[in-house]
């Protein structure tokens, strides 16, 4: 399969965000120690194992020796200054880094105990099992129904048009977007509002049944009313799904997420139950950053 | 007082919700030391047989329930506005529970200088005044210590005060006791030593309510609840 094809999700193009990130944090007296990371980052049922994750961007190194568990049908929010590599972290979970040629990925990286980087995995089907919803809202310029069916279509997943109009109900319905579109499945879906648009791409993600759905901000482009009625789909959408969720706003990371992880400088500095975060960080670092004191 | 540039409340980005945390901070430690002096007035105006200040003291408490109404809401602003989280969300919800506290006090120092009021008028020689200056000494100094602790997040002089607090509830049992023995000599002491009873009971809520505004220092400066749990596990959280 060629690469357009490689991810019904990756229509924005990683390469006009895959700038090598500048840290916009203040510096800090803080030592961080590489590979230490407080609170709870493991997990008995894990999803994905990483374990000394580094990347590179050229020369500089953007995450420094990472470990991390990601249980499954959690949902894991991942906050910290601009730069701090939080993005770039979740892009490998998904193998997202793929397409800058300057990136390259060390250190070990399972889903279900498989190696995500073995030179013979399956890209395409690895971002089938895993896939990602953006910031900006990156409908197919075609109508609502064949985004949807779009996944679908290209992975098989069915035989006869009874079964993909199954699949695309589904899967607007568990985006919650069912009955706003019911009645107009051909208008072409650039026709709707930011926040429609941005849950018909999480039908459309999760169209082709992914085990995890990575979002990098998925609501820094909507509206008060779109980011409530997503963040109500991530709730129900936790129930069947690992949820990595990239955020700017800690309002929201303390809303939808059962684990927060705190990224400073290309390290993973902490990563506790989202309750403890926000109430009693343990580390000053975090603290500062969820009080506003930088950022 | 502490100023901006060192307290730990004044440092974010915005100077706005310094400023919004330092008045919250800095409102509370008024109404402590208004509290403090209504409970210092009220002793002395009993031990004195002072008339006009208990009068005085009594008035007063109008003030001290007006700035509780002030600070709740302030705080409830600053989470309208700013969504404090971690420590900053431990002041707001300190502050908001400890001003409770503070009022009740206020209301336990207008109580004491009513009956002050009342044995000033029977003009008996006092029975039990010595238990009271006793025991009103020791929950003040609790009350200075529990705002001080507040003031400079110190956790260890709140455990100290916790601490305390049994030994007031000690005293306040054995100053009963005296008292009772009183009323039995001659029953002609019972209104007067009932009055100097309630003065006591009044005085050892006192004591509790510096007790729960340690216990919320504790959570403020530590993130952990130690209410209802023994000493021991207060000793733990505080030793971390």
């Amino acid at each position: 399969m060629n690469t357009m094809n490689s991810s019904i999700t990756s229509e924005a193009s990683p390469q006009d965000e895959a700038t090598v990130p500048v840290p916009e944090s203040k510096p800090t007296d803080t030592v961080i120690e590489e590979g230490k990371t407080v609170g709870k980052p493991y997990s008995d049922d894990a999803k994905f194992k990483l374990r000394d994750v580094e990347v590179f961007y050229g020369e500089s190194r953007a995450i420094k020796k990472i470990s991390l568990d990601i249980a499954r049908n959690e949902v894991i929010a991942f906050i910290g200054p601009s730069g701090c590599g939080k993005s770039t972290f979740l892009r490998c979970l998904n193998r997202m880094n793929d397409s800058i040629d300057i990136c390259r990925v060390k250190g070990s990286l399972q889903l279900d105990d498989q190696d995500i980087y073995d030179s013979k995995r399956d890209v395409v089907e690895l971002r089938a099992r895993v896939g990602m919803v953006f910031q900006k809202p990156n409908p197919f310029p075609k109508s609502i129904y064949d985004n949807v069916a779009y996944g679908p279509r290209i992975h098989g997943l069915a035989n006869r048009k009874s079964d993909l109009d199954e699949i695309v109900e589904n899967s607007l319905r568990k985006a919650g977007l069912w009955e706003e579109v019911k009645d107009r499945l051909d208008a072409t879906a650039t026709g709707m509002s930011g926040g429609q648009q941005q849950r018909l791409c999480i039908a459309r993600a999760i169209a082709v049944s992914p085990e995890v759905v990575l979002m990098d901000e998925p609501c820094s482009a909507l509206d008060p009313i779109a980011t409530a009625k997503v963040e109500e789909l991530i709730a129900e959408l936790s129930e069947s799904y690992t949820i990595v969720i990239v955020t700017h706003s800690m309002q929201q990371a303390a809303r939808v997420s059962h684990r927060t992880a705190y990224f400073h400088l290309g390290h993973l500095v902490e990563v506790n139950e989202t309750n403890k975060v926000f109430t009693s960080p343990e580390h000053e670092l975090t603290e500062s950053y969820i009080t506003g004191r930088f950022g | 007082m502490p100023t901006k540039k060192d307290d730990v409340y004044g440092d974010h980005i915005s100077h706005k919700f310094n400023d919004e945390l330092m008045d919250l901070k800095t409102e509370f430690l008024k109404m402590g030391g208004m509290v403090e002096a209504q409970v210092e007035n009220a002793i002395q105006a009993l031990m004195d047989g002072d008339g006009h200040l208990a009068e005085e003291t009594r008035a007063k408490d109008k003030r001290v329930d007006q700035m509780e109404m002030d600070i709740d809401e302030e705080a409830t602003l600053i989470i309208a506005r700013r969504q404090p989280t971690a420590r900053d969300l431990r002041l707001v919800i300190s502050v908001i529970k400890m001003v409770a506290d503070l009022e009740r006090v206020g209301d336990e120092a207008k109580k004491i200088a009513k009956l002050a009021i009342k044995l000033a008028e029977e003009g008996q020689a006092p029975r039990g005044y010595v238990e009271v200056r006793h025991i009103g000494t020791h929950v003040l100094s609790m009350l200075h210590d529990a705002l001080d602790a507040f003031a400079r997040l110190d956790s260890e002089q709140a455990l100290r005060i916790m601490k305390e607090d049994k030994r007031v509830d000690e005293e306040y049992q054995a100053a009963a006791r005296t008292l009772l023995t009183f009323m039995m000599e001659d029953t002609r002491n019972i209104s007067r030593c009932m009055s100097v009873m309630w003065v006591l009971r009044a005085l050892e809520r006192v004591g509790d309510h510096a007790c729960n505004i340690a216990e919320n220092v504790i959570f403020m400066v530590k993130g952990e609840d130690v209410r209802h749990t023994p000493v021991e596990e207060a000793e733990r959280v505080v030793g971390r």
